[in-house]
């Protein structure tokens, strides 16, 4: 007999191996290699969390129980994955477009990026999967028992309880690890992913493992088989009707709409041709994985005594017949299934709770002070997402204790699906027809709701667990029509049939009946067109109004929620769509959206919404905007796409063309100031030597006067010097005659020689440097990339009006390519100013304290082209700051 | 943007084909539902008496599966030549 401490081994080396999955998997696509972890072969397998510890463990109770009614729980799915022209396809391109985060999220944005609806949506969600949790940790305790009671040992009520709270803390630990790195744009988790699909394979190893040595090993082949299920107890058909084709459904419904399945169907997807392979292939899954339940339940039921709990076949029907390896292999199954499921659906939820309930109400708390610019917003997110984790956990196991832990699985798992399919209505209605509206979804969610917790969720505690045997007798205060398994006096259904019809029924109706009373607000029906005509027309909506945010704030803000370096880039790309160079586009309706949208993947549609909206204060979409922007779409239809493409190019010429005109006059403004600059500098030096040499020449003077006149000489000529050698290094470096040397050394060196040159440590301005980041093996001009670095450094050296200047120089990676910044804590550059310091002869503010021609940046700009790289101002860092990007054919080495 | 043409009112040869496959695409959920609701049509066996059985049953709904399956890989194969619909929802 297997010992049981081996057993408890074995779990935990399974669950290391796990870790170390997900967490290579991890490291591989933060490095930008994912390739085979985004392949439609992972993504298939990852739809396998649908195949829970109720499939490992309860299908097969299931069968020896009601024969093969099992069979349509893996039917449903089928029939929904066989038609993913109609739904899934659907799903996932809204998904990718509105950048949807959870199924609250999908309904949320649907419907007017409600707030109040997400909460809804949230809640019911966690409601409904609080039974199926428990079921897993129902089923791996279970699982523990029969290898303990193999081994001699059997367990009480407290052992049981025991193991399903260590189970359930475990799974909490693994799920925070590995579920709440980081707040991911698009809520992606590789090394999740990666790890579920191992499981995948496990499990349906382990469960075709029992089935074929079932099959060949103890009935004799296929023949036999047949012939043994036809002798069993369950041999005749006598399927009823309306369980059979509302299982289909619900288990199609439940599909689609089961947090996990959302997550992993349509917010994980990374490509939308992956669902054309997902279709047949995930179907194909189920088939194997349903297609030995049923020999495996005849061959328990004909082997094993009676009273043996027929859930637990697949590991005691091995057992039995002295196979410890493979009743090893098949707890392993029963253990994947069950943990790849509360890891994912925990995920799911905690999303949902942290992006719909606690940023809401965090932002409310703080709306009286311009919440979004203080305090980090990420921390918020990730701390209420692992809270969440443990939260629903923990309700999980109150199910698991409330229940008892003796119900069959299938049972539970059924009343937590028929939990989450009461959104479907919504969410088809909402993803199909444009008259849904928020006040409809409201009231057929709670609808459906009430009435299910009402038939299915309070009755599935068991007799007077929850609801007393009176109420479920003669109804509540005698209320017979009122009566869970007989509402309305309609009798003798089956009462999993009867809650299912009813609460759908009635949420339908209500649903329905809601959304054709009720006139939806402006965004509800901006949202609804888009959503419902998503392959028409996939282009953002307009809901924002051109306004006097700055995008510098915007910046800001986003910096916060979505990390400094994917802010920068996405402003990046966005200046650069709009013909602009740098990092602050213009403030556009359609750069609103698309930082709505770029946000909504980090804290969801509505949070995304709220706080573009205090930034922006209250120039969102009113009645007359949503008409213009009717007759402006009108319009549009009418034009050829030709057209439209041109006239976007125009729009970009014509931006560029302003803003050349824009720097032309500011430059000509400042050459006249130069001009009238340098003739004055050439001119007080001049002034001088001409004095100077003058008395000099008139011969009467004393020999230390001698001396120091020379000098001033001397010195003034010096300066001049300098000033002409500035000027002919820029025109050099401008017309190209310049030679690069071919040099090569360390970046840390070069910075070091730069410091030392720019006036070192002392005189006042502190330097902040990492040296670990700087080790940099570059081949380049040396000589001139240092020159840059000199000239930064004595910039802030000079400008930095801070009590304390300080420095910050700081080495790193963003988009593949090596970037040094350089960033002071003065006041920094006024954004008038931003377009033109790297032009020659600009000074800004005419400070002649300075004492240099305002070259330095001219020429910095020249020798970065030169060299290949760039240099760049880069707003929204609290003090002047300065980019400059390595030339990539630079970079010899990495560390 | 994929606005149709009025006065396209016939499309080449290959088109139509592709089209009359996604029609196709979506009939596969609906042929499943009927063709699984067929066994409930079988007479119900009373215990001892005559009539259909699980075993029977079991063949049967499992053919049909098989059969699902394979009619939607060679759709897929079908349907995924014609990628121009499906454009890249997502700048990279």
């Amino acid at each position: 007999m297997v010992a049981f401490n081996i057993l408890v081994a074995v779990a935990l080396l399974y669950v290391a191996f796990l870790f170390t999955v997900a967490f290579l998997a991890e490291r591989r696509a933060q490095r930008g290699y994912g390739g085979w972890l985004r392949s439609p072969v992972v993504y298939t397998l990852s739809l396998s969390i649908y195949c829970t510890a109720w499939t490992f463990y309860g299908a097969v109770g299931y069968a020896a129980r009601s024969g093969l009614e099992y069979v349509t729980i893996y039917l449903g799915p089928t029939l929904v994955l066989v038609g993913w022209w109609w739904i899934l396809r659907r799903l996932v391109r809204i998904g990718r477009t509105q950048r949807i985060t959870s199924i609250a999220d999908l309904i949320s944005s649907r419907f007017g990026k409600s707030t109040s609806l997400g909460v809804i949506v949230t809640v019911m969600a966690v409601i409904s999967t609080t039974p199926y949790i428990a079921l897993q940790l129902q089923s791996v305790t279970l699982s523990f028992a029969v290898f303990a009671q193999a081994g001699g040992r059997s367990w009480g009520g407290e052992e049981l309880n025991g193991a399903a709270l260590t189970v359930a803390m475990g799974l909490a630990v693994f799920t925070v690890l590995f579920g709440t790195r980081k707040v991911d744009a698009n809520e992606r988790h590789h090394g999740i992913v990666m790890a579920i699909a191992v499981e995948a394979v496990v499990k349906l190893v382990a469960l075709l493992a029992v089935g074929i040595f079932v099959v060949w090993g103890i009935a004799g082949g296929p023949g036999p088989m047949l012939a043994q299920i036809d002798a069993s107890p369950i041999a005749l058909w006598q399927q009823n009707g309306g369980r059979w084709a509302s299982i289909i459904f619900l288990s199609a419904a439940a599909f689609i709409c089961l947090p996990r399945m959302f997550q992993v169907l349509v917010v994980e997807n990374v490509d939308e041709r992956h669902l054309n392979i997902a279709g047949w292939a995930f179907s194909g899954y189920l088939l194997l994985i349903s297609l030995f339940v049923i020999p495996i339940a005849v061959v328990g039921l004909d082997l094993l005594p009676a009273g043996q709990n027929p859930d637990m076949f697949v590991l005691t029907v091995p057992l039995s017949q002295g196979r410890e390896g493979l009743a090893m292999l098949s707890f392993l199954g029963g253990f994947s299934s069950a943990t790849s499921m509360v890891i994912v659906s925990t995920i799911a939820l905690a999303t949902m709770v942290s992006n719909h309930i606690v940023v809401p109400i965090w932002l409310n708390a703080k709306a009286a002070g311009g919440a979004n610019r203080s305090g980090d917003v990420r921390y918020v997110i990730l701390l209420s997402r692992r809270l969440s984790i443990a939260g629903v956990l923990l309700l999980g196991y109150f199910y698991y204790r409330f229940s008892g832990g003796g119900t069959a699985l299938a049972a539970i798992g059924l009343v937590s699906f028929s939990g989450a399919v009461q959104v479907l209505p919504a969410l088809i209605g909402g993803i199909f027809w444009r008259g849904a509206t928020r006040v409809g979804a409201a009231l057929g969610l709670i609808t459906g709701f009430v009435v299910w917790g009402w038939t299915l969720f309070l009755p599935s505690f068991g007799a007077d667990a929850v609801m007393t045997q009176s109420v479920v007798d003669f109804g509540p205060f005698g209320i017979e029509w009122l009566r869970p398994y007989a509402l309305f006096g309609i009798e003798g259904m089956d009462s999993l049939v009867h809650g299912i019809m009813w609460s759908m029924l009635l949420n339908i109706m209500m649903f329905f009946m809601g959304s054709v009373l009720t006139f939806p607000t402006p965004l509800e029906r901006l949202q609804g067109a888009q959503i419902v005509n998503i392959f028409d027309h996939s282009a953002g909506s307009r809901t924002w109004r051109g306004s006097a945010a700055g995008a510098e704030d915007l910046m800001i803000m986003s910096q916060r929620i979505i990390g400094s370096a994917q802010a920068q880039t996405f402003f990046q790309r966005e200046a650069k769509a709009q013909g602009k160079i740098g990092y602050l586009p213009d403030v556009t309706p359609e750069f609103i959206e698309g930082l709505e949208r770029e946000l909504a993947g980090s804290v969801g549609a509505a949070t995304a919404h709220a706080m573009v909206g205090q930034l922006i204060e209250g120039s969102g979409i009113s009645v007359d905007d949503l008409i213009a922007v009717a007759d402006e779409a009108a319009q549009i239809l009418e034009y050829s796409s030709q057209l439209e493409a041109k006239s976007a190019e125009q729009d970009r010429t014509a931006r560029a063309l302003r803003d050349a005109n824009e720097k032309l006059t500011a430059l000509s403004v400042q050459k006249d100031a130069f001009l009238s600059q340098i003739s004055h500098e050439l001119r007080t030096p001049m002034t001088s030597i001409r004095s100077f040499s003058e008395i000099l020449r008139d011969g009467d003077t004393a020999q230390t006067e001698h001396e120091r006149y020379a000098g001033i000489i001397h010195d003034e000529t010096l300066r001049l010097t300098r000033l002409l050698d500035d000027l002919l290094d820029l025109s050099v470096l401008a017309n190209g005659q310049v030679t690069l040397q071919d040099q090569h050394g360390n970046l840390h060196d070069i910075l070091d020689r730069a410091a030392s040159v720019a006036g070192g440590e002392g005189a006042g301005l502190r330097i902040l440097r990492d040296p670990s980041d700087e080790v940099l093996y570059l081949r380049t001009d040396m000589d001139r990339l240092a020159q840059v670095f000199i000239n930064l450094i004595s910039n802030a050296r000079k400008y930095c009006d801070a009590k304390e200047p300080k420095l910050r120089i700081k080495v790193g990676q963003i988009n593949g390519k090596y970037v040094v910044d350089f960033i002071d804590n003065g006041t920094g550059i006024p954004a008038s100013s931003q377009q033109v310091i790297f032009e020659k002869f600009s000074r800004i503010a005419d400070q002649s304290k300075a004492g240099g021609a305002g070259l330095g940046l001219a020429i910095c700009r020249e020798i970065m082209e030169r060299l290949g790289g760039q240099i760049s101002y880069l707003p929204g860092q609290g003090g002047a700051a300065f980019r400059v990007i390595l030339p990539t054919a630079a970079i010899l080495a990495n560390r | 943007m994929t606005k149709r043409l009025p006065s396209l009112v016939f499309l080449e040869r290959q088109a139509y084909k592709r089209r009359r496959m996604r029609d196709l695409a979506r009939a596969v959920p609906i042929i499943g539902a009927v063709l699984l609701s067929i066994p409930l049509l079988w007479t119900r066996a009373a215990p001892g008496g005559e009539g259909a059985t699980t075993s029977q049953a079991l063949v049967y709904v499992f053919a049909v599966w098989v059969f699902l399956i394979g009619l939607a890989a060679v759709i897929s194969r079908v349907v995924k030549s014609d990628a121009p619909d499906q454009k890249p929802a997502d700048p990279p």
